[in-house]
């Protein structure tokens, strides 16, 4: 386990911000398409956490012209350019799932003041 | 060049490859190795290194055997196997060898290894026959169903798929790729999964089917 844990660790990135589930986030995408690369925005709040160490992953959901959208991202993947926390949500709940039945104004998290 | 080596499942894990991609990966410790025996096309009629793997204490191997691995002037192994190799003068006896010197990343292996046993086992599970509803009122739940004709032939065919004794038997996963190499610990990175428990003694080889580059 020691052996795995070392490998992991050359892996982990130390330029991701602390994120906490019902922070609104901008995760910055790197998408290839074909030679060129490009970045690309995806704004939302984090909904779930999971995994440990290498494997953990963020869920964010958006919505987005009325369509709920949901990605899920390696937290130390390369395939991310950078992590913004734009906002700290004030949340009771570790998984934020009861978001996805909430519409409008009562899909709004209070922000940590 | 080595054809294969001895090696040691460590575990699973998952790393990311340079364009961002998630790759599953099997970690093999490969080392340390050592060559017992140079078996010659002069002496045996065909080139191949003998390698020894794990190391153990001399009261634990009966006398013929310390004498093999003295005259290597090593220290008794676990495990001997041997592999062809086709410039045997570049190596020699008693040499320290491991996985990592002889693959590169980009390469292709098999792994061999002893599966993990499962004991007596139905058919669904050791022949993916797909079984039975579950439920409403199926009485046809995960047996084997029917297993031949009737009164011609007046018998069930040889090799007919039964329940039975599954696993625990060498199997081979071919073309891995290897991803990733730690030179300083013996340590090889493979795509993908590899037959055995954690802890099981595994062959790595250069594959067969597919050339690596070289």
């Amino acid at each position: 386990m020691e052996v795995i844990k070392n490998i992991e660790s050359e892996y982990l990135r130390t330029d991701i911000p602390d994120i906490k589930i019902g922070d609104t986030v901008k995760v910055s995408v790197r998408i290839k398409e074909g030679e060129k690369e490009r970045i690309q925005p995806f704004e939302g709040v984090v909904i779930r956490k999971r995994g440990g160490g290498l494997k953990t992953t963020f869920t964010v959901r958006k919505v987005s012209y009325g369509v709920g959208v949901e990605r899920t991202f390696f937290l130390h993947s390369p395939g991310i350019e950078g992590i913004k926390v734009v906002s700290h949500g004030k949340v009771r709940r570790a998984k934020l799932y009861y978001l996805r039945n909430l519409k409008g104004k009562a899909a709004r998290i209070k922000e940590k003041s | 060049m080595l054809e294969g080596i001895l090696g040691k499942k460590i575990g699973m894990t998952h790393i990311f490859s340079s364009d961002g991609a998630d790759v599953p990966v099997t970690v093999i410790k490969t080392g340390t190795c050592y060559i017992v025996q140079k078996k010659t096309l002069d002496k045996e009629g065909y080139n191949a290194l003998q390698i020894g793997f794990c190391e153990k204490k001399d009261e634990k191997v009966n006398k013929p055997l310390v004498g093999h691995f003295k005259k290597a002037n090593i220290q008794p192994c676990y495990h001997l196997r041997e592999f062809r190799c086709a410039d045997i003068d570049a190596y020699n006896q008693g040499q320290k060898v491991s996985g990592s010197d002889i693959f590169k990343v980009g390469d292709f292996v098999d792994v061999s290894g002893r599966t993990k046993g499962r004991g007596f086992t139905g058919v669904v599970k050791r022949w993916s026959f797909s079984g039975g509803a579950k439920s409403h009122g199926s009485m046809f739940n995960r047996a084997p169903g029917s297993i031949g004709s009737s009164s011609d032939p007046s018998k069930t065919y040889k090799g007919h798929k039964h329940p039975g004794h599954y696993g625990n038997e060498r199997m081979t996963a071919e073309n891995l790729q290897v991803v990733a190499v730690r030179l300083e610990e013996g340590i090889i990175l493979v795509k993908g999964a590899v037959p055995g428990p954690v802890n099981g003694i595994l062959e790595v080889k250069r594959s067969v089917k597919k050339a690596s580059k070289r």
